[in-house]
């Protein structure tokens, strides 16, 4: 009995020391909450995964009532802008290649009959290269098309060398698309964005701090004067777990409350599941970060560690990639982010608003990770300096 | 076991593993302090001080031999060790954001004073480290002297019986070091606490009741400050040459010099027998018209004896 009481006296007065560090630290504590501000603003501003005002050329061999019409729609869709008007498709290549217009526009002649025929074709170039603006191009376009039952042929254009590469039975190939969208009706990016943006720089926040947390101590040289007292690695560790996990609590939900409010995103599901779930995420986080700091020699190696941690985390956690399109071995690379397991408990909760039911592998998962790195983070956070 | 022997090491041996293969850093060392005793280990950096200090206690693994504090061992029992010891390591730092108070309570919990007791302990010890007028000052803003001071008072307030210093007084100006000197001597005598302190400064291994002398990893002797003195052959004599290269040459080849020490522009020689070689040297320097002034015998002092030991370690080891 005695000896835990002991313990929690130990716990308590490392538990006050590292409050203390957290909430005095000024500059620190600032950069909890501008840092991850800036952060949202600048992705949710900059970042935008469909592209408008494609500049576009367009040729339009009708030149009749059906096609003003559609060239109208296209325009009005905010996807396309026309800035160039030409005689053929030639022409319209060589725009693409010049980069002076990432679409093209194709209209044959005859069209309003063909469209009234239920014949209608339209061809639409876009540039390869970039595939940002195919994707949209071919997103704005299939809406626009269906609208119109006209089919649409679409063609990206490579740019190779001096010419364009044309590629054979263009007009073969008409697409008819039928997609509803589920969850994100209007194809709000920031809907699809927002919740993974809040998981990604609540992730780069609590690993940074963790990962300092346990190699400045050693650096500053309070490790060496802590550890030659009775304290226990375990007491040690978890001091360094609490006070990180409540100031980022507090950090999520003001950058979640900014979502809401600022930004219109919508919490469709339960926002205690929401708060549950993300501690648990939270833990996995500080679990990885104190596994870094523990095996860093230096600031500088826990600091070059989380960068490459931090780019791992952009390419392979699903927040901007598909992790069902990638190799397997990227996608196991990627298990080693809470992230990735965390991203489809955020977007199921707040985008989908399903329950944790539908959760559970992903919920599990987090818990694995979170204790098999705390136990990590503990074996190697020995009782002595070697 | 002798229940007077406090710290004791048999066979230590310390190795690290680097790029270049294993270094040695504490090579078979026997040493034993004596309850009560203030014990200085001493050596130039680099020697194995602090490695020596952090194995005993328990911070660093050891490899071989034995080593342990109050009868308990350094590896089986850290924690008992860390209960009943008092440290301040070399790089030591105390949680700066917190104030003096902060920390003196700090370390108080740490080693499980009940909070009833606590105040009166700490109130007494900033009292002994002079430090009760800054309780509500930042650690992290207090002069290199005062956070020694609140150092010392942190790992004294379980009331150790024993305490280790790691080079307490590196970096600290001389009458800071003397009243950390003064507040070593009152807790020794007021309370009988052995004391175990690493220095590279002589004036302060000569304030110690025993210094062991530490060499690439060896203690090379260990005895009283006088003993390690008398270690020593020979006189000492001082003087300050005019033109010092030359003069230096000159009374290194000179019959009965057994050994040359640069002190800045003084040379302080070890002769066999003083009364015979003083006029003989002034002779030889007259002879090749090198002016000198201040010829003087002086008593050694723990630096000539400390230089001179470990340059015959450093011969001993290229013969």
């Amino acid at each position: 009995m005695t000896s835990m009481t002991r313990s929690f006296q130990r716990f308590s007065a490392l538990l006050y020391k590292e409050m203390v560090q957290i909430l005095r630290d000024r500059r620190t504590l600032m950069l909890f909450f501008l840092l991850p501000v800036i952060e949202l603003f600048l992705f949710a501003y900059a970042v935008s995964l469909n592209v408008y005002h494609l500049p576009t050329a367009l040729v339009d061999q009708s030149m009749d009532v059906r096609s003003r019409d559609f060239v109208d729609a296209l325009v009005k869709s905010n996807y396309f802008d026309i800035t160039q008007t030409y005689q053929n498709e030639q022409q319209v290549i060589q725009a693409i290649d010049a980069g002076e217009v990432k679409a093209g526009v194709i209209i044959p002649p005859n069209f309003a009959e063909d469209v009234n025929s239920g014949q209608g074709n339209v061809l639409i170039l876009l540039d390869g290269s970039d595939s940002f603006s195919v994707q949209s191009g071919y997103n704005g376009a299939s809406a626009i098309t269906q609208a119109y039952s006209i089919n649409l042929t679409t063609q990206a254009v490579k740019k190779s060398g001096g010419g364009a590469v044309l590629l054979a039975g263009v007009n073969n190939t008409p697409i008819t698309t039928a997609t509803r969208v589920l969850y994100n009706p209007d194809l709000r990016d920031l809907v699809f964005l927002l919740p993974g943006l809040i998981a990604l720089i609540i992730q780069n926040i609590i690993v940074a701090h963790s990962a300092m947390a346990v190699v400045r101590e050693r650096e500053v040289g309070t490790f060496e004067q802590i550890l030659a007292t009775p304290a226990r690695p375990i007491e040690m560790i978890l001091s360094k777990l609490i006070p990180g996990m409540l100031v980022v609590m507090v950090d999520m939900a003001f950058i979640l409350t900014l979502g809401v409010f600022w930004f219109n995103v919508p919490i469709n599901g339960s926002i205690v599941a929401l708060v549950v779930w993300s501690l648990l995420f939270i833990v996995s986080g500080m679990a990885l970060g104190l596994l870094i700091s523990s095996v860093s020699k230096t600031q500088r190696q826990a600091q070059q560690i989380t960068a490459v941690l931090n780019m791992f985390t952009l390419l392979l956690s699903g927040f901007i990639y598909s992790r069902s399109s990638m190799p397997v071995w990227t996608q196991i690379v990627g298990d080693i982010i809470p992230l990735t397991f965390y991203l489809k408990i955020i977007r199921g909760i707040i985008t989908k608003g399903v329950g944790s039911a539908y959760l559970t592998s992903d919920i599990l998962a987090l818990v694995i990770y979170s204790v098999v790195a705390l136990v990590f983070a503990a074996a190697v956070f020995k009782k002595r300096l070697d | 076991m002798a229940a007077e022997i406090t710290i004791s090491a048999h066979g230590l041996v310390k190795r690290f593993q680097t790029q270049r293969g294993a270094i040695t850093a504490v090579d078979h060392v026997d040493l034993e302090v004596r309850q009560g005793e203030t014990f200085g280990l001493i050596g130039p950096d680099g020697a194995g001080k602090s490695t020596t200090t952090r194995v005993i206690l328990g911070l660093l693994r050891r490899d071989e031999g034995e080593s342990g504090i109050l009868g308990f061992d350094s590896m089986r029992d850290s924690y008992a060790i860390r209960e009943q010891v008092g440290y301040i390591a070399q790089q030591f730092a105390l949680p700066a954001d917190m104030t003096v108070m902060e920390n003196m309570s700090f370390f108080a919990n740490l080693h499980g004073i009940h909070r009833s007791t606590q105040k009166k302990r700490i109130l007494e010890l900033l009292d002994f480290a002079g430090l009760s007028e800054f309780t509500a000052r930042p650690a992290g803003k207090l002069s290199g002297g005062m956070k020694k001071k609140l150092a010392l008072a942190c790992s004294l307030v379980h009331e150790p019986k024993v305490v280790m210093l790691d080079e307490p007084t590196l970096g600290v100006d001389p009458v800071s070091r003397r009243d950390f000197w003064n507040i070593l001597s009152n807790l020794r005598v007021e309370k009988g606490t052995t004391i175990f302190v690493t220095t590279p400064y002589m004036d302060e291994a000569e304030r110690c009741n025993r210094v062991g002398l530490m060499f690439q990893g060896r203690l090379v002797a260990y005895d009283t400050p006088t003993a390690i003195k008398n270690m020593v052959p020979g006189q000492l004599l001082e003087f300050i040459p005019q033109r010092f290269v030359p003069a230096r040459e000159l009374v290194t080849t000179l019959e009965g010099v057994l050994e040359v020490q640069t002190y800045g522009a003084t040379l302080h020689l070890f002769l066999d027998d003083i009364a015979l070689r003083q006029p003989q040297i002034e002779a030889a320097l007259n002879a090749q018209n090198l002016a000198f002034s201040g010829m003087r015998v002086i008593e050694p002092r723990m630096e000539e004896a400390f230089i001179s030991l470990i340059r015959r370690q450093e011969e001993a080891q290229h013969v």
